[in-house]
């Protein structure tokens, strides 16, 4: 489930960011690593409510530090 | 006996005969706002698309603004002022509760006391006025009517935030509003969330910073990730819903002109909507800022008079923002 969730993610970011796809890994943060900014952010995961009908409210968006982090809240959501 | 009342006959149609527009002066740089927060012009241009901004003098006004802007309005719209009969003015940077600027500015404009007042719809006011400025026309309570959407959001902003500083500046837009032939406004869609009235909001109120013995004068505050959530979901499907009451495919727009909130948001709202790439996008954000209801006339004085909307073509226009609220509809350009 995680690896499906982690392929989607990836798909999402690079979409958005254009981050290339090998490059979104668990340990990856989105600020630091991936260049990700607070705009693009509530892009990935206002795309990523809508792919696995969850919510993820702005409050924990700020908890959400690496890709590994939104992964884990996905699977959590949606399990 | 009762008499039957009479009533004021109605009008089919009613169309934007002009548009005008009033830019301070004074430009400043992102290089000249990053003296006083913590942020780069790079920072800046990638968060916002904004590369500098007009501000108003100290001593020029809102009225000043809008009566500037107005009269251009009504010059274009082969009138002369006698035949304004209301005045509607959004802001919210008016500093004065009452009396109204739409009653300063309908004395100063010359009108022969046209009807006036003001709205507090934040950056949705301009398409507030222009919905109730086609009502007024078409109910046969006005010929013509001057919507006016002006700020100078530099009086209500802390300079040293660097979360809103480099976002908000001045100036003033107006359209005239008058009779027509033929149908050239669309149906309004509007609305608000007064749930989400704090993402957008002051600091404090004027009353508590008198109790408080003037301790932090309130500024405009802003929750950005929760706007740009707000804007990039719901207001891209109200921009969808005002195409379907004008009875029209985004394909047919010769304008896509939203409220210059952020490059970022218009960016997201695009794809949001899929609007098609043959239509151009006001961008008039990256040289004016986010002046809040003055906003929309800005850009779309500028498109007209740079030649990238023609006369007669159709605009989608969008206001979101503070509230929150949103209004919108598909306009003929003047």
């Amino acid at each position: 489930m995680s690896d499906a969730i982690l392929t989607g993610l990836a798909e999402i970011i690079n979409e958005v960011a254009g981050v290339p796809l090998s490059d979104v890994t668990p340990s990856k943060n989105f600020t630091d690593d991936l260049d990700i900014d607070s705009l693009s952010m509530v892009e990935v995961v206002m795309a990523a409510e809508d792919k696995w009908g969850v919510k993820i409210p702005d409050s924990e968006v700020k908890n959400l530090n690496t890709v590994g982090d939104a992964v884990d809240y996905i699977a959590k959501a949606t399990a | 006996m009762t008499s039957t009342l009479r009533v004021s006959p109605a009008v089919p149609y009613a169309r934007m005969l002009s548009v005008g527009s009033y830019r301070p002066e004074r430009v400043v740089t992102n290089d000249e706002v990053c003296l006083r927060i913590d942020s780069t012009d790079q920072w800046i241009q990638e968060r916002s698309g904004i590369r500098e901004r007009r501000y108003a003098a100290a001593d020029e006004s809102v009225c000043d603004m809008s009566v500037a802007a107005a009269l251009i309005a009504i010059e274009r719209a082969g009138l002369q002022p006698v035949d304004v009969d209301v005045v509607i003015l959004a802001t919210v940077t008016h500093p004065y509760p009452t009396p109204s600027a739409a009653a300063e500015v309908a004395f100063r404009l010359g009108t022969n006391g046209a009807a006036a007042f003001d709205i507090s719809a934040a950056c949705a006011g301009f398409c507030y006025g222009i919905a109730m400025a086609q009502d007024f026309v078409r109910g046969g309570s006005a010929r013509n009517v001057v919507v006016v959407g002006v700020e100078k959001l530099t009086d209500w902003i802390d300079l040293d935030d660097r979360s809103t500083a480099f976002i908000f500046a001045d100036g003033a837009g107006a359209a005239v509003i008058g009779a027509s032939d033929t149908p050239a406004i669309s149906p309004v869609v509007w609305g608000s969330d007064g749930g989400q009235y704090q993402a957008i909001a002051m600091t404090q109120s004027l009353i508590d910073y008198r109790e408080n013995g003037g301790e932090r004068f309130p500024t405009l505050s802003m929750q950005g990730q929760q706007v740009f959530r707000w804007a990039v979901s719901e207001i891209a499907k109200a921009a969808q819903r005002i195409l379907d009451a004008a009875g029209i495919s985004a394909d047919e727009l010769d304008a896509f002109i939203p409220h210059q909130a952020n490059m970022r948001i218009t960016d997201a709202m695009i794809r949001t909507l899929g609007l098609p790439s043959h239509v151009p996008v006001a961008r008039d954000i990256a040289t004016t800022g986010n002046t809040s209801a003055a906003s929309i006339p800005l850009a779309m004085d500028r498109m007209i008079s740079a030649g990238e909307v023609p006369s007669g073509g159709l605009a989608l226009i969008i206001g979101f923002g503070a509230g929150l609220v949103y209004a919108g509809q598909v306009v003929q350009m003047p």
